[in-house]
């Protein structure tokens, strides 16, 4: 058997917009071609709106891109049928930013509930994975709550023990640190590193919390303005001589990145005689 | 001219197209998964349970109520034709032939198509079903279906107890309180009610109304704008919906009933 490839996922050369009102919505992914490196850990950084969760979107197979190839393992997902998607799916966990727990379910029953679905396992067997997930994110004592009664924090690593539950190939984090006060943010981020290397996946992590991401990653990607500004190690990218890249690590406010989002000049909506109208009194 | 863009219209009206082409698919979807959704009865259970067993007070006070009224203005108009012996016949063929379907289908949307429509609008809101996509469980066979399928047997269950107290409520206002002979309130009730033109077709009726106001009700909570005024729309749209469909399909099925 050949040895796996070192890219567990490959896009190739992707473009991508949103079905808009009116001709053509905006580009939010421009012909982006990246590789997510098996067993590591890959950061996808950017502005809000860049086109980070588009990308874990396209990979999930939620979204097709209208041009371009996204290989997961060397095959291309948006070519699979409903069957080879769930398929794929199997192999891939996805944490969202609000970790979207079922509400009317315990934290062990969500934890409980791709085993269910998925499974024939015994009911014994089940609960030993179960609390085996729930102790690996520190919430085995938490097991009886329900989602209403945890906190933001906890309930992210809630969803992180269900996104594990099938030990998947590959974990993506939708900014798994929004939200979060400072310790539980440190423990969010250790954690990740740690899963990755413990139980030998692959993970995504889609942030905009610059030191926080730049201290777990092996590679850094920064998206903006729906192409790759710039890729590699924390260390090149903190060493970028991109501006973009510069304003965007150093949380300035001026720099090629504008805050405001593109629209008609100011003259125009304020009107050209704007200095004019005080010379009415 | 410059409000008038064809685009606009040509868009809006290509977005309806697709709202209509995915309730299609998914009302094929949820007849295929009778199958599947079946095996695992358990699931199917416990939202008979949640929907039916809930709607019960509203169905039965209600059914008990529109038995009273059936009874006094059936007394009222009977009596003066001389013929007030045939008000259990009279309030047994209303409620089983027309009021039991249809009012307990538009209670009934009322009462638990609202709460399913928001459960489903309010799960997409959270990622829920989305999340659940992401672990390769199809959310319309997991969460849809069953749901389906509960309010499509409990709606004929429904209407049935809705008639029965119905029933009930003529006889105790039509005997008891205004004084028409029993035996003759029963009797006529008997010999005029027939199994199947009557209570067969009252059945199928609901069965109907079942299948009507629970895919209604799921439609809308799926497509929901997964913001709360979405949602908050799409539940008044379910009412407004369902309640329209079942009087509009209740009137075809009559005149279809009465043909044959």
């Amino acid at each position: 058997m050949d040895t796996p490839a070192a890219n567990l996922i490959e896009l190739k050369n992707l473009s991508f917009a949103y079905d808009g009102q009116g001709a053509g919505g905006r580009l939010i992914l421009d012909g982006v071609s990246l590789s997510i490196p098996r067993g590591k850990v890959t950061a996808l950084m950017g502005a809000s709106g860049g086109g980070k969760t588009t990308v874990l979107r396209i990979i999930g197979g939620q979204v097709k891109a209208q041009k371009g190839a996204a290989l997961f393992d060397d095959s291309e997902i948006a070519t699979l049928d409903a069957q080879g998607l769930y398929a794929l799916r199997r192999r891939m966990g996805m944490l969202f930013q609000f970790g979207a727990l079922f509400t009317d379910l315990s934290v062990f029953e969500n934890v409980a509930f791709p085993l269910r679905e998925h499974t024939d396992l015994p009911e014994a067997l089940i609960r030993d994975v179960v609390l085996m997930k729930l102790n690996a994110v520190g919430l085995r004592g938490a097991r009886d709550l329900m989602p209403s009664e945890i906190s933001g924090g906890m309930a992210r690593r809630v969803a992180l023990a269900r996104a594990i539950a099938l030990d998947p190939d590959l974990v993506m984090y939708d900014e798994p640190f929004a939200g979060l006060d400072p310790i539980s943010l440190g423990t969010a981020a250790k954690l990740i590193r740690e899963l990755n290397d413990a139980l030998g996946i692959t993970s995504i992590i889609v942030s905009h919390d610059v030191d926080e991401t730049l201290r777990i990653a092996d590679k850094v990607v920064i998206l903006a303005n729906g192409k790759i500004a710039a890729q590699g190690t924390p260390d090149e990218v903190r060493h970028s001589a991109d501006p973009l890249v510069q304003q965007f690590i150093h949380a300035r406010a001026e720099g090629p990145v504008s805050l405001h989002y593109p629209g008609v000049s100011v003259a125009e909506d304020f009107g050209a005689g704007l200095p004019k109208m005080g010379g009415g009194r | 001219m410059s409000w008038f863009k064809p685009a606009d219209v040509g868009f809006a009206l290509r977005r309806e197209l697709a709202d209509w082409g995915r309730g299609a698919r998914l009302f094929a979807r949820l007849l295929g998964l009778a199958g599947p959704t079946f095996k695992r009865f358990g699931l199917v259970r416990d939202q008979i349970h949640f929907l039916g067993n809930y709607s019960l007070l509203i169905i039965t006070v209600s059914g008990l109520f529109v038995g009273f009224v059936l009874a006094l203005q059936g007394y009222y108009t009977l009596q003066r034709y001389g013929s007030s012996e045939a008000l259990g016949l009279l309030v047994a063929l209303s409620l089983v032939r027309e009021l039991g379907p249809v009012v307990t289908a538009l209670l009934f949307a009322g009462r638990a198509g609202t709460s399913l429509t928001a459960e489903i609008g309010l799960m997409r809101a959270g990622e829920q079903l989305a999340a659940m996509e992401m672990m390769a469980i199809d959310p319309v066979r997991r969460i849809l279906a069953p749901r389906f399928w509960a309010a499509v047997i409990a709606m004929p269950l429904l209407a049935a107890v809705f008639s029965a107290v119905g029933i009930l409520g003529g006889y105790v206002v039509g005997v008891l309180m205004i004084g028409v002979d029993g035996g003759a309130f029963w009797s006529q009730m008997q010999g005029g009610v027939d199994v199947w033109r009557d209570v067969g077709n009252g059945i199928i009726k609901s069965i109907v109304f079942g299948f009507t106001v629970s895919f209604v009700a799921l439609l809308q909570g799926y497509l929901a704008q997964p913001t709360p005024e979405g949602v908050s729309r799409a539940t008044t749209r379910t009412v407004v919906v369902a309640s329209l469909a079942v009087l509009a399909l209740d009137f075809m099925l009559t005149a279809l009933m009465f043909s044959i």
